[in-house]
Formats: structure tokens, sequence, C-alpha cells
């Protein structure tokens, strides 16, 4: 992790925030001259911009200089521009674009195929980007409010619906306390290092740790005092316990199409942000945060799989399947730094990051497969909606399969090896203890994964009804079941993209 | 050899891209001829597979047919494969076994027969995986991967309580198996980075860590075995399952773990397996007697026969675990031998199965006035079941008697009373089925044996005798790797 640092005077970094924000005024605007009827032209513009963003940072990445470590400082260090930056943020354009793709008929069948819904879309994704290439407190704060402000919008879209206006109520509530304990956390670290720029922060905090005295001086405490309320906003955003509670309610009472873009996009942000406050910041103090780490991962994965088995709406279960999941990556970010050796730092980090960008894979199918099997007028919300799933269509039965096993890391599937991965880092940072729970753990999960899979193939369905869905989601759809199975087969190439990402920083 | 025609991808792909061939025809309209796909891709399948032992040396114990390619290099994750005397058998076993279970599906699944066929093919493509991997990564993908087209074959044509069955034969392998991956990364830390098996081979480890290993290992390949007191699953899983899939669980399934024992814990942790030996000992014994007590009460054929598989495979770890050649070699035949003959048991009361729908001892009685054709063929698999001279079952339970009179009397003992409860139980069944007057009216309107159930039962009769008989290609091919292994087992590696 030694990159060439340089400032950067060229604006040219940014170029895809800049498109974006500028591609989402346009389509603001000219929502307005668009009836209802003619909503596709609104689509179309929201699909170029983003197909216009992934060529900017395509561009960004490649186009303008050589293949070696980069990082750019961008406005004195406010915005940052590394390989993982970019690297995260075309998964970010792929997610919401797979997303709008998804819930186009979803919504246009329950009349919600309004322009809020890709303005509020798009600007959600300008939040997701400056979080990832946030080079200071004040932009991370700023991009994570622009995205959760933009979600507590969405999930409320269908407003006449009492389910979705509470959990939107009941999400901007708890999101706007993360959001305090957040800033607040923050706050204290200025206080403590004099500086909100990250790069600043994390100079500081060594100088203050080379210094005799350190450990369990006042500064450390009001050092570590902060970081708890760092870490508990990080802890929101990902959603693992004790910080999920918002998380059940909102993927059940959000629309479909809403829950599939929460459960996605965003939580490459949440990586984000926890690498660049926790790893480009603070990895002085991961002593401190990797014993937090520990016990929120724990919990989590506990809590998760446990409560997800008694769960029979769907959308609740990959609920709790989330907070199962994100605690399980938490492995891989608290095996970083073992006794002050940074040897295992990149191995665990970029272990973290490819879970991270294979659930987000995951969790578009298995949502994108609730919102293509259900129809206008009929959600497909419980378990029962799964039954009989093979006799009805044999070819998505079996990419939800292929979804469910992934979820569960059973091989050959991309899950597996995020999974391999993650316990690798563990093992690898002697928390082999750690990784016996973890197992354990994901034992019980698989029970709930397989309930799915036993509904598709082993019941009867209710009423044989072929599925329907448009051509555009019914490709993308196998394509991204494939794109696991695939991912399982051949990892790569993905790996050590994360790895060059994680060693750029 | 550079060039050499990869014959073990081969038996790899070749059965799971006929498996996947078969899936893409569709529905069942087209049920003919996926059938005739089906046994194409078997029989390609075993073909690729031949070549594997006419041209394997014998007197080498090195692998055989060795591939290695790089496939996950931030891993250092290797696509390596390869056999030696050990594993080169249960490859063309499995081959052959996946042509006999198409067969036995011929006329028997009529419902999505496609999926049904496939779901064999591919498994039988990922268990000649798990036999020929080299790499613990490669090895623990083809194990796992493994559970999903039995699971399957279980919950979709299974019997009635077919979910149950399904679930509690998916979580138990799994609860075991994931521990296996943290022993397999534990590895990959301990020996700086390497996932070859081979490498583990030499890693020298501290007792107390081998030990620990040791139980990881355990906990995986006991489930599948399975080992007294995780076996539970099996008699479930075999009583739901249909006739092919109670075939291939216990004639090849079983045999991972099993192979797994060789594979890893003997050579990997040599010092842990002397020191926990009586452990493996005492679990193989109790499996052996007790077990072969709990057949004897049985009153569902098919349970019977599964928990006479369970008793049969504690001879296998017992054998391993006395670390002579005898015990070893025994116990790999006995692995070969049991393939043949649970596949032929399973298969003789899938015959019934679809005649009269029950599986049940007391609705039979007389078989032998409507179906003297398959009464004969079923003797023999019932002599073999119990380990009559001249059949194969002899063979591999003698040698691990054998075996253990040289580590102890007295175990050789305890084991030396399955000649009584496996005759005990498997000829008071065949009495009962078989023998006496016609039972009722269903009974006595069966009608013999069709030319396709002959064919798989005659195919199996031939290899159990000829197995009993002249077990010298079978052994000669184990020599050398066995007696490298013993020679590796012997030396402390602390």
């Amino acid at each position: 992790m030694s990159p060439k640092m340089i400032a950067f005077i060229d604006h040219l970094p940014m170029l895809p925030e800049a498109l974006l924000l500028a591609g989402a005024c346009v389509l603001m605007i000219a929502d307005l001259y668009v009836k209802d009827e003619r909503r596709g032209a609104t689509y179309a513009i929201a699909q170029l911009v983003l197909i216009g963003c992934a060529a900017a940072t395509a561009f960004v990445m490649w186009g303008s200089r050589a293949h070696e470590p980069y990082k750019y400082f961008l406005f004195g260090g406010l915005f940052v521009d590394d390989i993982m930056a970019n690297v995260l943020k075309m998964a970010a354009y792929i997610s919401v674009s797979t997303a709008l793709v998804y819930s186009r008929q979803y919504l246009f069948e329950r009349g919600l195929l309004r322009g809020e819904f890709m303005t509020l879309l798009l600007f959600a994704l300008l939040g997701i980007m400056v979080m990832i290439s946030a080079g200071s407190f004040i932009t991370l704060y700023l991009g994570l409010e622009l995205l959760s402000l933009c979600l507590y919008a969405m999930v409320a879209l269908n407003r006449d619906s009492a389910v979705s206006t509470e959990a939107a109520m009941k999400y901007f509530v708890l999101g706007a306390l993360a959001s305090g304990l957040l800033l607040y956390g923050m706050s204290m670290i200025y206080g403590a290092t004099g500086s909100l720029d990250i790069t600043e922060v994390a100079r500081h905090v060594r100088e203050l740790k080379s210094g005799a005295l350190f450990e369990g001086s006042s500064t450390h405490r009001f050092l570590v005092f902060g970081l708890v309320f760092v870490v508990a906003g990080i802890a929101f955003k990902l959603g693992v316990v004790p910080f999920h509670m918002w998380l059940p309610d909102v993927y059940q009472g959000a629309p479909t199409a809403v829950t599939l873009v929460i459960g996605t996009a965003p939580k490459l942000a949440a990586f984000a942000m926890a690498i660049r406050l926790l790893v480009n910041g603070l990895l002085d103090l991961a002593i401190d945060w990797q014993q937090m780490l520990v016990i929120l991962a724990i919990a989590s994965m506990a809590l998760g799989n446990i409560t997800a088995i008694a769960q029979s709406n769907v959308k609740r279960m990959l609920a709790y399947s989330t907070i199962a999941h994100m605690g399980f990556m938490l492995l891989g970010l608290l095996a970083g730094v073992v006794g002050g050796n940074r040897l295992n730092a990149p191995d665990a980090y970029s272990a973290a990051m490819f879970y991270t960008l294979v659930y987000v894979l995951m969790s578009l199918g298995a949502f994108g497969m609730l919102i293509f099997l259900s129809r206008a007028g009929v959600e497909c919300e419980t378990l029962e909606d799964l039954k009989g799933l093979n006799r009805r269509s044999p070819w998505y039965a079996f990419i939800m399969l292929v979804l469910m096993f992934s979820l569960a890391g059973i091989p050959p599937t991309a899950g597996f090896y995020a999974k391999l991965a993650v316990l690798s880092a563990a093992v690898n940072a002697g928390q082999i203890w750690l990784a016996v729970v973890a197992v354990l753990l994901s034992v019980i999960g698989a029970f709930y994964y397989l309930r799915i899979v036993k509904l598709m193939y082993f019941d009867e369905p209710k009423l044989v009804r072929p599925v329907g869905g448009t051509l555009d989601m019914r490709v993308l759809l196998s394509v991204n079941g494939l794109a696991v199975l695939g991912l399982g087969i051949l990892p790569q190439k993905l790996m050590a993209l994360c790895m060059s990402a994680i060693m750029g920083l | 050899m550079p060039g050499a025609i990869p014959f073990l991808s081969f038996a790899i792909w070749v059965p799971i891209i006929a498996g996947l061939l078969v899936l893409a025809t569709g529905g069942d309209r087209n049920a003919p001829m996926q059938r005739g796909l089906a046994m194409l891709g078997a029989l390609a399948g075993f073909a690729v597979t031949i070549p594997l032992y006419t041209g394997f040396d014998a007197a080498s114990a090195g692998m055989q047919f060795v591939e290695l390619h790089p496939w996950i290099e931030r891993f250092n994750v290797n696509y390596h494969l390869g056999v030696d005397g050990i594993s080169v058998l249960f490859v063309l076993l499995n081959s052959f076994v996946t042509i006999l279970v198409v067969i036995a599906g011929w006329s028997v699944i009529e419902n999505r027969v496609a999926q049904y066929y496939a779901s064999f093919l591919v498994l039988s493509g990922l268990m000649n995986g798990v036999f020929s991997a080299l790499d613990g990564v490669l090895f623990y993908v083809f194990f796992e991967a493994t559970l999903i087209p039995m699971f399957i074959i279980i919950g979709v044509w299974g019997g009635p309580n077919r979910v149950y069955a399904a679930l509690k034969f998916f979580l138990y392998t799994l609860a075991g198996s994931l521990l296996l991956l943290v022993s397999v990364l534990y590895l990959y830390n301990k020996s700086g980075g390497s996932f070859a098996i081979l490498d583990w081979h030499r890693l020298p480890l501290p007792l107390r860590a081998q030990e620990l290993l040791f139980f990881g290992f355990l906990l995986a390949f006991a489930v599948k075995v399975p080992m007294w007191p995780v076996h539970t699953w099996l008699p479930d899983a075999h009583v739901e399952a249909p006739t092919g899939g109670s075939v291939v669980l216990a004639a090849i399934m079983l045999k991972l773990g099993a192979y797994g024992f060789v594979r890893f814990s003997l050579p990997i942790l040599p010092d842990a397996s002397r020191e926990l030996a009586w452990l493996m000992i005492a679990l193989s014994l109790i499996a052996v007697v007790y077990i072969g007590l709990v057949a004897l009460v049985q009153t569902d054929m098919k349970k019977l026969i599964a928990y006479s598989s369970i008793s049969h495979m504690g001879f296998v770890t017992l054998g391993f675990f006395i670390f002579n050649s005898l015990g070893v070699e025994g116990g790999l035949v006995q692995m070969i031998s049991h393939g043949f003959v649970s596949a032929a048991m399973f298969l003789c009361v899938g015959v019934m199965y679809d005649r009269m729908h029950t599986r049940q001892i007391a609705d039979y009685g007389g078989v032998v006035n409507t179906m003297p054709k398959f009464a004969t063929l079923m003797m023999l698999f019932a002599m073999a079941n119990s380990g009559l001279p001249a059949t194969s079952g002899f063979v591999g339970e003698f040698m691990v008697i054998m075996g253990a009179m040289k580590a102890s009397f007295w175990i050789a003992f305890a084991a030396a009373s399955t000649l009584i409860w496996g005759a005990a139980y498997t000829l008071w069944m065949y009495k009962r089925v078989i023998f006496g007057p016609v039972a009722n009216d269903h009974v006595a309107k069966l009608g013999d044996l069709n030319p396709r159930e002959m064919l798989a039962l005659g195919l199996l009769a031939l290899a159990v005798l000829a197995m009993g008989l002249w077990p010298l290609p079978f052994t000669d091919v184990m020599h050398a790797s066995v007696g490298e292994l013993l020679r590796h087992v012997a030396l402390p590696k602390t």
C-alpha cells in the first residue's frame, strides 16, 4: 500500500460524478414534460446516464494513465480517486442499472414508475459515489446524507401503503440517529487529531501512537471513544447487529423494487465507508476497532442466521440473511492487523471486498427473482409464492437454485469463494475459533436457503401459471444467475481486481 | 507427461457435459430421447475411464495421469488432478455404477426425466472429481458440490418423507464438511500458502495441531462414511431416495468419506492417526457389531441394507486404522466390493418395489415361485453381502480380519463376528422375502426380471463373482501405493 500520491490539478477523476449530477438534473427537468404513459423516455435517459458514467469511469481508470497503483487527491484532499474507488463505482453502476431493468415492469404495473424514482435513484447513486471517493470526513458525511435522504424517500414511494410509510419513518428516525452518532464520533476524532482530512488523521494518529505513553493515555481514550461512534455509524449502514433494527422492516415494507436498490449498491458504499474510515484513517487503532468488529460479526451471524429461519416472508428472510452476510464480511475486515503486523491486511481487506461484490451480485439476483415472480396486483413475498417454481419454469428455478446455494456458500458458486476468502483471512490472522463459529452458524443459515430450494423443487405449485417478465429482464436475470455460477468456476479475475484495489489504497 | 490425453478431465467433464445436454432437451415429451442420451453419456463416461486402468503403471506409487493448471492464482489454487493405486479404481467404479443407475431408472422415472438423468450424470462427474483432485480447494469444491444433485434426487424423486430426509442429509454433511474447510485453510496457512495435498503430506505438524485437525477431518469424513454415532442420516436418506439414488449413495458416495481418511487423515496426520487409532477402531467395531444387530431387527428392506452398509463400512475404517497392508488393502477392496454388492442389493429391492410398491419384509414371501431368475441372482448378492467365500464380499472382510489379527486377537474376534451378524440379517431377510409359500395375491402376480433389469443385475453378478474368485487385478493396482502410504504413516512428522 504505497501508491504514488499526486495532488491533481486536473479535475478529470471526478468526471463521472459531474456527468451523473448533470444527467440527474436533465432527467428531473425532462421528466416534467413526459406524460405517464411515455415514462419509457425517462427510463432511457437514466440508463444512458449510467452508461455514460460507466464510460467516464472506464476512461478515468484506463484512459489517462499507466497501469500502476495510483491515488489522486482533488480539492485539497476532499475527493480521492484510486483503484478501489473506480472498481466500486463500476459495480455500483452495474447494480443500479440492473436494478432499473428489473424494476421497470414492476413499478409500471403499480403506477410507481414515475420520474421521482429515477431521479432519486440517480441522486442516491451520486451519494454512493461521493462516499466511495471520500477523502475527508465532510465529504463522506455529505455523501452519506445524500444517499440516505434519497433512500428514505424511495421507501415511501408508494405513499398510500401504510407499511411502506411506516418503514420509511422507521428508517428515517433510526438513520438520523446513526448519522448523529457518526458525526459525533467524527467530531471526537477531529478533536483528538485536529483534522478532518482522512490522510491527515491517519498521519496524526500514527504520530500520536509512535509517541511514548500513548497506550492508555487520555488522547488514546478520547480517540477510542470517538471510534466507538464511528464504528456504530458504519455498523448501521451495513446493518449489523445491534444496529440492524431498521433492516427487516425496511426490506419488508418497501416496494420490492426499492428493496432491491437498498439491498445492493448502498452496501458498496457502506463497505467503502468502512475502508475509508477504518483502514485509510484509523488503521493504527486497528487493535481497538477489530475487537468491536468481532462482537458485531458474531452477533450478526448468529442473530441473522437464526432469526431468518423463523421468517415466512421472503423479503424479511433475505433481510436477516443480509445481516448474517454483512457479519460474515466483517470477518475479513477484522483480520487485517495481527498484533501490530499488517502483512495480512491486503489479503483480508480484499477478501472483504470480494465478499461485498459477490454479495451485491447475489442480492441483485435474489430480489430480482422476487420482482420477476410478482405480477400486476400479485406480490411474490411469502415462501408459499415460490412453491413449485420448477414446474412453472425449470430455467428460472435453476437460476434461483444457483443464487440460493451461492448465498448458502456451497461450491461451485461465487458465494463459496467469498466465504473461502474471508475464512482464509480469519484463519491466517490466527482467529481459528472465529472461523469455526462462523462456519457453524452458516450451517444454520444453509437451512433457510435450502428451504427455498425445497419449495421450488419438491413442492407442487399452488397454481400453474407460466412466468412472465419482459425480455430484457429475463435475459439479464439469466445472466445474473450465470454470473454467480461463472464466478464460482473462475473467480480469479475478480479476486485479482479486488487485490489490486486494496493494494492501491 | 506433457501433451498426454487428459483422461481424468474427461472422466469428470464428459458426464457433466452429457448431463447438461440432457437437461437442455427440455420437457418430458422427449423422454425416450433423453434416456438414450443419458445412456450414451454414461457409456461415454465409462469409456474414457478405461484407459485409466489399462494405462496405469501398477509398479509406481506416485500420482499418474497428472494434470496441473493454475486456477485461482490469488490463493495458489490449482486445477490439479491425478490418481494413484488407491483412487484409480473408484473412478472406474463410479463411472460403471452410473451406467447401472441409468438402466435402473429407465422405465421407472417418468416425471422430469431430463432433470433426473442430468442430476445423476453431473453427480457422477463431480464424484470422479473428488477421487482425482490433488488440490485441497478443488477437492472441497467437488466434495461439497456432490450434495446439490443428491439433495435434488432425494427431494424430487424420493418417497413420502423425502423432504425431511433430503434436508437431514444435506445439513448433516454440510455441518461436517465445513469444519473440513477450516482445517484445509489451517493447513494452507501452515504450509506457507499451498493447497497441494501432496505438499501437506510432507508438512511437519506438532501433535496437538494434528489432533485438532484430525477431529476436523474426522467429523467431515465420519458423517459421509457414515460412522457411528453420526450415521443416522443414512437410513432416512436411503429409505426415501429413489432406487438410483440409493445405489449411488451406497456404492459411491459413502466411499468419498472413507477415501478422505486415506487421502487426508492418514498421510497428513500420521502421528495423530496412530495416537487416536484406538478411537477409530472402537467406532468401527461399534459399527460392525452394534449396527449389525440393528440391521437384524429392521422390517423395511431398504433400511436393513442401509444399516448393513454402515456395518460394512465399519470394516473399511477398521482396516485403515490397523496400519498394515492387509488391513488397508482389505479396506479398499471392501470399499469396491461394497460398491458392487450394495448397488446390487438396492437394485434388487428396487426391482421388487417397482412391482409391489412396498419395501416391508412382511408384505413379501415366496417370491421365488413367481420370480425364479430374480431369486437366483439375489441369492448370489445376499451371499456376497454376508461375506461368503468366492464372492467379492469375502475378500475384503477376510483381509481386514487377517490384518486385525496381526494387531490384536480381540479386535479380529469382534470384527469376525460380522460373519455371523451379516449372514443372519441378510439371509434371514432373504428367507422371509423369497422363500416360503406365496404370501399374497400381489406376490402371485409378480412377473420375473425384464431384460433391462437382467442386464443391470447380471453385470453386477459378474463383477461380484470376478472379484471374489480372482481379486488380483484389483489388489495388484493398490500394492505400490498402499505400501508407500504405510511407510509414510509409520514415520513421525511432528
